[in-house]
């Protein structure tokens, strides 16, 4: 089937290479061009460019339901420096990427190597292990509010069949935040299966070579399979990252930022900023800050990974 | 191939890994365990503990008293119109723009497709209040409109990178017959490239329509109107006004995640080409 070989073609395929002469075009190649990609880059301005420059102005304004929008210049941003719960929100959040981010890799990482070692049945473990996470969050979430249950929830069941004392998982201040980043490692899914085309991409020669240079399991792990997997562990880690600093429907689900501001996610006080004090300008700084955030992470992370990131045809 | 080989040769390590997949497997199914065991007992049982698996007696009421606790049909209603659309006009736009993207010569081709790649960095909630106060200025929240009305203009960039992605595969010289043909770029699209595409195209059909089963923040942000509310919304509705009616809430997450794993297991080998096809790799 051409599918199969395609898809190994695509995934084998170099970066993009300079598009080869071929018989000449249409000289109307622009005005085709305007109608295929048209509706994408008109959606890129109306529903990117202009939202993101708009909500730029409407951090300066005071702008809620209740009054007209009155320019306010930067007091916006002046009295986010001064408020505790955004530097709570922004705690909390850094909090949750920082363990959430490197356990649900690390858990995706060793599960693309389980299914590496074609075991039997290795389809149907490929199966389980993605299946949570087609999950809709709002089921996971409402699901796992369920687990968490300290009177009759499945997890305190489990810790009292190992003779634990219950815990109180989301709802106590200080257990909020690693219930739910042990929630996080449960839908490695996606993360997992591009850890494992990377795995597949190792040639075994350099398995060989540690082996004849009497080196074991640890020394393949560390000296061929970490180097040869950092281009995939870096894309993993952006999108990873940039995902969990905008988690949301947890802390809506399950918490409702608490208990004492414990779980406050920064989208979840923007979205409360915005949506229930309707104090748009105010909730448009603070996106702002994320976006911020956001950009200069993914950024850092980019411009430094020439330092560990190894690309077999040499370093771009 | 060592998955050949019969049990006694395993060697060690294999067993090793052979057992932690095992527990790994079981662990992870065990929250969906849990949700189908509590769908289906009485209340009364629910609150023994430490809790039981067996559901004595099975409740199967449980599924028609959720259902009807919520109207549920009328979610699932509305689900579908926002779904419906979304699929279609993500497929089409996609489509479009990843052959502008990689069939047509055009001065910054390159250069445009990168700058739409980078707004995938681009919180949403950056964009969501400018947006939100636009829609509702024109009166259409609490309309499917602003929930579908982006993925007819390209808001998938995701898409738009496989596909485009995927049609580089197809040589070139399929297109130059065409063209030598009299085909114009539409038709070269329509001819050449969708027949030898469909992997790809069902792919994102599948992933698009599931990301609009599962959507919840949009559907939040927009329907504030319970007549308008998607099943995802509802649920949620449900949580809050039902909290210790964990039998029925059970039942009624099991309802709006079976069609989901439904989907998966029909079409399982496309949610793990998307990610092969995207060409990410080691």
């Amino acid at each position: 089937m051409l599918s199969a070989e395609a898809i190994e073609i695509a995934a084998a395929a170099p970066r993009p290479v300079a598009p080869a002469r071929h018989l000449p075009r249409h000289r109307g190649q622009l005005a085709w061009a305007a109608l295929f990609v048209g509706p994408a880059v008109f959606g890129f301005l109306f529903f990117k460019l202009v939202p993101i420059l708009a909500s730029f102005v409407i951090a300066l304004t005071n702008w809620t339901v209740a009054n007209t929008p009155s320019f306010v210049g930067s007091a916006n941003f002046e009295r986010l420096l001064a408020d505790r719960l955004f530097w709570k929100s922004l705690g909390v959040t850094a909090y949750y990427a920082a363990f959430s981010v490197p356990a649900s890799m690390a858990f995706a990482l060793l599960l693309a190597m389980l299914l590496n070692q074609k075991l039997p049945g290795q389809r149907l473990f490929r199966t389980i292990f993605y299946l949570p996470s087609v999950m809709p969050v709002i089921v996971t979430s409402v699901l796992w509010l369920w687990m968490f249950n300290p009177d009759l929830g499945l997890l305190n069941a489990l810790l009292a069949d190992i003779g634990l004392p219950k815990a109180h998982w989301i709802y106590s201040e200080g257990g909020a935040i690693p219930s739910l980043v042990f929630m996080s490692i449960w839908h490695v899914g996606p993360m997992m299966i591009i850890f494992l085309a990377g795995l597949q991409g190792v040639p075994r020669t350099l398995y060989e070579a540690v082996e004849i240079d009497g080196g074991g399991a640890l020394a393949r792990f560390r000296h061929v399979t970490l180097p040869m997997l950092t281009p995939t562990i870096l894309f993993n880690l952006v999108i990873s990252t940039i995902g969990a600093l905008q988690t949301f429907t947890q802390s809506y689900v399950m918490t409702d930022g608490g208990p004492n501001n414990a779980s406050l996610f920064m989208v979840f006080y923007i979205y409360r900023t915005a949506f229930k004090d309707t104090n748009m300008g105010y909730a448009s700084a603070l996106a702002w800050v994320l976006f911020v955030i956001i950009a200069a992470i993914s950024f850092l992370l980019l411009k430094t990974s020439n330092r560990w990131v190894y690309y077999e045809g040499g370093n771009r | 191939m060592s998955a050949r080989l019969p049990l006694k040769q395993w060697p060690a390590s294999l067993w090793l890994a052979f057992v932690l997949a095992v527990l790994f497997a079981l662990g992870m199914i065990l929250p969906l365990a849990w949700l189908v065991r509590s769908s289906l007992m009485e209340l009364g049982q629910i609150f023994i503990f430490p809790p039981q698996w067996i559901p004595d007696p099975f409740a199967w009421s449980n599924y028609p008293d959720a259902l009807t606790t919520i109207p549920f049909l009328h979610y699932l209603w509305n689900t579908l119109v926002i779904l419906v659309p979304t699929v279609i006009g993500t497929v089409l736009t996609t489509t479009m723009a990843a052959f502008g993207f990689s069939r047509l010569e055009w001065p910054g081709r390159d250069a445009v497709f990168n700058i739409l790649l980078a707004t995938l960095m681009l919180p949403f909630v950056t964009t969501l209040i400018p947006t939100f106060l636009w829609w509702s200025k024109m009166g259409l929240t609490n309309t499917p409109w602003p929930l579908v009305v982006p993925h007819w203009f390209g808001a998938d960039v995701f898409f738009i990178f496989l596909l485009r992605q995927f049609f580089r595969t197809i040589p070139r010289e399929l297109d130059d017959a065409a063209i030598l043909d009299g085909a114009n770029p539409l038709q070269v699209l329509w001819h050449v490239i969708v027949p030898l595409s469909k992997p790809a195209l069902i792919t994102v059909a599948i992933l698009s329509g599931l990301a609009s089963w599962n959507d919840f923040l949009d559907p939040l942000i927009y329907l504030q109107d319970s007549s308008q509310f998607t099943l995802a919304l509802g649920l949620s509705e449900f949580t809050g006004l039902y909290t210790s009616q964990w039998h029925l809430l059970m039942a009624a997450a099991t309802v709006v995640v079976v069609p989901v794993l439904v989907l998966f297991f029909l079409a399982q080998r496309y949610f793990v080409e998307s990610i092969t096809l995207s060409g990410i790799k080691g």
